[in-house]
């Protein structure tokens, strides 16, 4: 058998599974040069796990790889580099104190003469201008230090570098999901460059818009087997979403509107790192308040105040009319405050203990009898009425952290806060990286949290995510709110102009 | 490849795994039956009562050190002075009791207190100077006891303490000895003490993701300063042991124990990386270290040669950990 030879890459019943778990059950991917190929799943769904096979990280089960037509064993990541398969990661493989040329050529340095010789520092450094300005990059970046650059330069760097290898496909894993949006822009117009260049794009996103914008074909993987490959242009986003989670999705946004009540929560002068001017905020009864505003303008800073993660500053929090003293997140927990937050696995989860274990950890004082031992007991039997209730997958309490998916990840940290019996939650990116099916129950938690008489702020960069499930909307730049619109009155431009300052 | 032949590749595959899943779990108790097994083979004298209670006696100075470097390893942290500190807090015991002559209970009171309270310094220097890794502050420290422990008495040992001091380290209760039925009531003690308790499972989340431990609101300088604290504490403990075995304090005592207790909690299967191990693994960790020196002893090898055995004992046990690391981070 041979593949067919148009196509730049082609997989066939793909195959793999770990110990007894099936992860792919017969994948078929075929690429085409120039063009932009997006796979779209559910966390969860293989597209992971399909990316390291074709990178060389893991070995495939069964199935064939062609690569321009010829049968192709992919051993190992330095196998697929020779190809000129090229991977960018969400997290870089950058090191900060070199520049960026440096970066660029990092272990595969150029020499003036035989292995011994000295480093051909002339010659890299114009390679990478050469590269940097087919991105559309001015070139003096080539003798930058790469830990001055933002996210979204130091992606381009990475793109840049695998242009300088020949890379005929560069994978693209999320790469917009930390991005401000200038640089989401910088990094579209790149792609844009990369097809005319006859370079293909594996392209993996949750983001819908940003699919239609850039996408050519999109293969939609669910539980392991490949559910269609169809043109983006002509199909509909809501078709996509049906065949990613096998059902039809009722609504996006389950947004459930609550009468409005007295207010619960109250920050007065708040000083945040940062910023200019202190911060000053209220939140309602029966609203979910939601904060926007561009990467960097304050507002996982205003939330890490609130919840005295950071030394404290100045400024008064109250909650129910009365002020609750924060010096420490001890005392936030304590005075009903939960945080969930933007970086789940660094901040939110201990990856190597089991389920009860982090569902149960902002709260051991519920566990702990009068002979000062924990009730394991107890323990076990709490983590088990979250899975149930949150439906995480698999419902085992001893599984390791590490061991599930994105959203099943997310709904453990969102556990661990319920069992704290918190009133005010404080939601930083909560459907970050998460997939479709996930992210409805977080929005559907959230209106949960609103009818039982909880205080709900939702900290989003995803705006139509903040126009489809808050009531009111607070824009931060600089550290400061620079709009507090009634839902009915905030419109993508009016947000954007608020955060830009436009 | 036919169907059949894949089939059968795949369930060897199974098999193989299922075997190494095992390995991992329970690979430092397979190592010590696996070792007791060719020792008994090799020397008549090594599974005898009397040489069984001779390791049990053996190991449980280290035992005593393994437990409390338990505690600052699962905060992924370190304890380099507890050597030190048993000299130290021995050679205190000696000047109130022998020298100044006083209550036998009142010098075992300042052995354990003069662990604990540099322990405690530990802690101190550790959270409250922000010394950027337990590594050096220990270093620090370790030196300062050390120093200390030869500047009391001018570098001279300490003999003739009482009865009731040596007691621990010397008595047997039928043939077994009372130091290592305090080292199985400490094991207990320290078992329900980090999987039953909230400052124990709060030492496993430190070790685990700071970050999210102090987000849960876990006061980490709280609880490093208690771990540190128990670790000196136990330096004292083993001392209080030690003086009972050879009747004196000498200031040069413990010297790289701390090393052995260390190898024992690696060898173990806790990670340096925080977070993860367990008393048990500890404990059969400080079996495995006694009953090599013991058996080689038996046969007569060299204590040069016996070092270089451990040290290739812990090299292939911290290998077969990051076997299994790399194991569970790919399923």
């Amino acid at each position: 058998m041979v593949g067919h030879a148009e196509n730049l890459l082609e997989m066939k019943g793909i195959k793999k599974s770990f110990n007894q778990n099936h992860v792919l059950k017969g994948i078929d991917l075929d690429i085409k040069a120039g063009e932009v190929h997006v796979l779209l799943g559910e966390n969860g769904a293989g597209k992971s796990t399909l990316i390291k096979i074709l990178t060389g990280a893991y070995q495939k089960d069964a199935g064939e790889i062609y690569w321009e037509g010829r049968a192709v064993h992919l051993q190992t990541p330095a196998d697929a580099m020779r190809l000129g398969i090229a991977t960018i990661y969400q997290e870089l493989n950058v090191i900060p104190q070199l520049k960026v040329y440096e970066n660029i050529f990092l272990g595969r340095e150029l020499k003036r003469g035989g292995k011994m010789s000295m480093l051909d520092h002339k010659t890299m450094r114009e390679e990478a201008k050469r590269c940097l300005e087919m991105l559309g990059q001015s070139p003096d970046l080539a003798d930058m230090q790469l830990g001055k650059l933002g996210m979204g330069q130091q992606q381009l760097v990475e793109i840049a570098k695998a242009l300088t290898l020949d890379a005929k496909l560069i994978i693209m894993d999320e790469p917009t999901s930390s991005l401000s949006v200038q640089e989401v822009h910088q990094l579209y117009k790149c792609v844009e460059q990369l097809k005319e260049k006859g370079i293909a794009i594996l392209f993996i996103s949750h983001k819908l818009e940003e699919i239609k914008r850039l996408g050519d074909r999109i293969t939609i993987l669910r539980d392991g087997f490949k559910i269609e490959t169809l043109p983006v242009k002509t199909t509909d986003t809501d078709d996509w979403i049906e065949l990613m989670v096998g059902r039809s999705l009722d609504e996006k946004f389950p947004k459930q509107t609550f009468t409005l009540g007295r207010e619960g929560f109250r920050v007065e002068n708040l000083e945040v790192a940062g910023a200019s001017e202190p911060v000053s905020f209220r939140v309602r009864y029966g609203e979910i308040v939601g904060i926007s505003g561009l990467v960097g303008a304050g507002r996982t800073e205003l939330a890490r105040a609130i919840f005295g993660a950071d030394p404290r500053r100045n400024g008064k929090i109250f909650i129910d009319g009365k002020e609750v003293k924060i010096k420490s997140p001890r005392d936030a927990i304590d005075a009903g405050i939960a945080f969930i937050t933007e970086d789940r696995k660094g901040e939110g989860l201990l990856l190597d203990q089991k389920l009860d274990f982090n569902i149960t950890m902002a709260n051991m004082k519920k566990f702990t009898k009068k002979s000062r031992l924990i009730n394991l007991n107890e323990i076990r039997e709490e983590a088990k009425r979250f899975i149930r209730e949150l439906k995480i997958r698999p419902d085992h309490i001893e599984l390791k952290a590490r061991n599930l998916s994105g959203g099943n990840q997310q709904k453990v940290v969102i556990a661990k806060w319920l069992c704290t019996k918190a009133k005010v939650f404080i939601f930083d990116e909560p459907t970050r990286g998460i997939d479709v099916g996930a992210k409805v129950e977080v929005y559907r938690l959230m209106n949960q949290l609103v009818e039982n008489g909880a205080i709900v702020i939702m900290i989003s960069s995803e705006l139509p995510e903040i126009l489809g499930m808050c009531d009111r909307v607070l824009v931060m730049r600089e550290g400061r709110i620079t709009a507090d619109l009634p839902i009915k009155e905030a419109t993508q431009e009016r947000i954007m102009k608020a955060a830009t300052g436009g | 490849m036919s169907q059949v032949a894949v089939q059968t590749k795949n369930e060897a595959v199974e098999k193989n795994r299922a075997f190494k899943r095992i390995i991992s779990k329970f690979g430092p108790l397979i190592g010590l039956i696996l070792l007791t097994a060719v020792l008994t083979i090799l020397s008549p004298k090594f599974l005898t009562i009397n040489n069984v209670m001779n390791i049990a006696r053996q190991s449980s100075i280290n035992a005593l050190l393994a437990i409390g470097m338990l505690l600052p390893i699962l905060t992924a942290g370190i304890d380099l002075s507890v050597g030190s500190l048993l000299a130290l807090s021995i050679m205190m015991m000696g000047i109130v009791t022998v020298n100044m002559g006083m209550h036998p209970l009142l010098g075992i009171l300042v052995c354990l207190s003069v662990g604990a309270a540099f322990g405690w310094l530990n802690g101190i220097l550790l959270t409250k100077l922000r010394l950027p890794h337990p590594f050096i502050s220990t270093l620090g420290t370790m030196n300062i006891a050390r120093g200390i422990a030869l500047i009391v008495t001018g570098a001279a040992p300490i003999a003739g303490f009482p009865y009731m001091i040596q007691f621990l380290g010397r008595e047997f209760v039928g043939p077994i000895p009372v130091s290592f039925l305090l080292v199985i009531v400490v094991y207990v003690f320290f078992h329900i003490f980090l999987t039953r308790t909230q400052t124990g499972r709060y030492i496993y989340a430190i070790g685990g993701n700071p970050e999210a431990a102090r987000l849960s609101g876990i006061n980490i300088d709280r609880v490093l300063i208690i771990v540190y604290t128990i670790s000196g504490f136990m330096a004292g403990l083993a001392g209080l042991v030690m003086v009972g075995r050879v009747n004196s304090a000498f200031p040069l005592a413990g010297l790289s124990y701390e090393l052995d207790a260390i190898a024992a909690v690696i060898i173990g299967g806790a990670s340096f990386l925080g977070g993860v191990g367990t008393v048990w693994g500890t404990l059969i960790g400080a079996l495995i270290i006694a009953v090599l020196r013991n058996g080689l002893n038996l046969l007569n090898v060299s204590a040069d040669f016996q070092m270089t055995v451990i040290g290739a004992v812990i090299i292939a046990a911290v290998f077969v950990d990051v076997l299994r690391q790399r194991k569970s981070k790919k399923a």
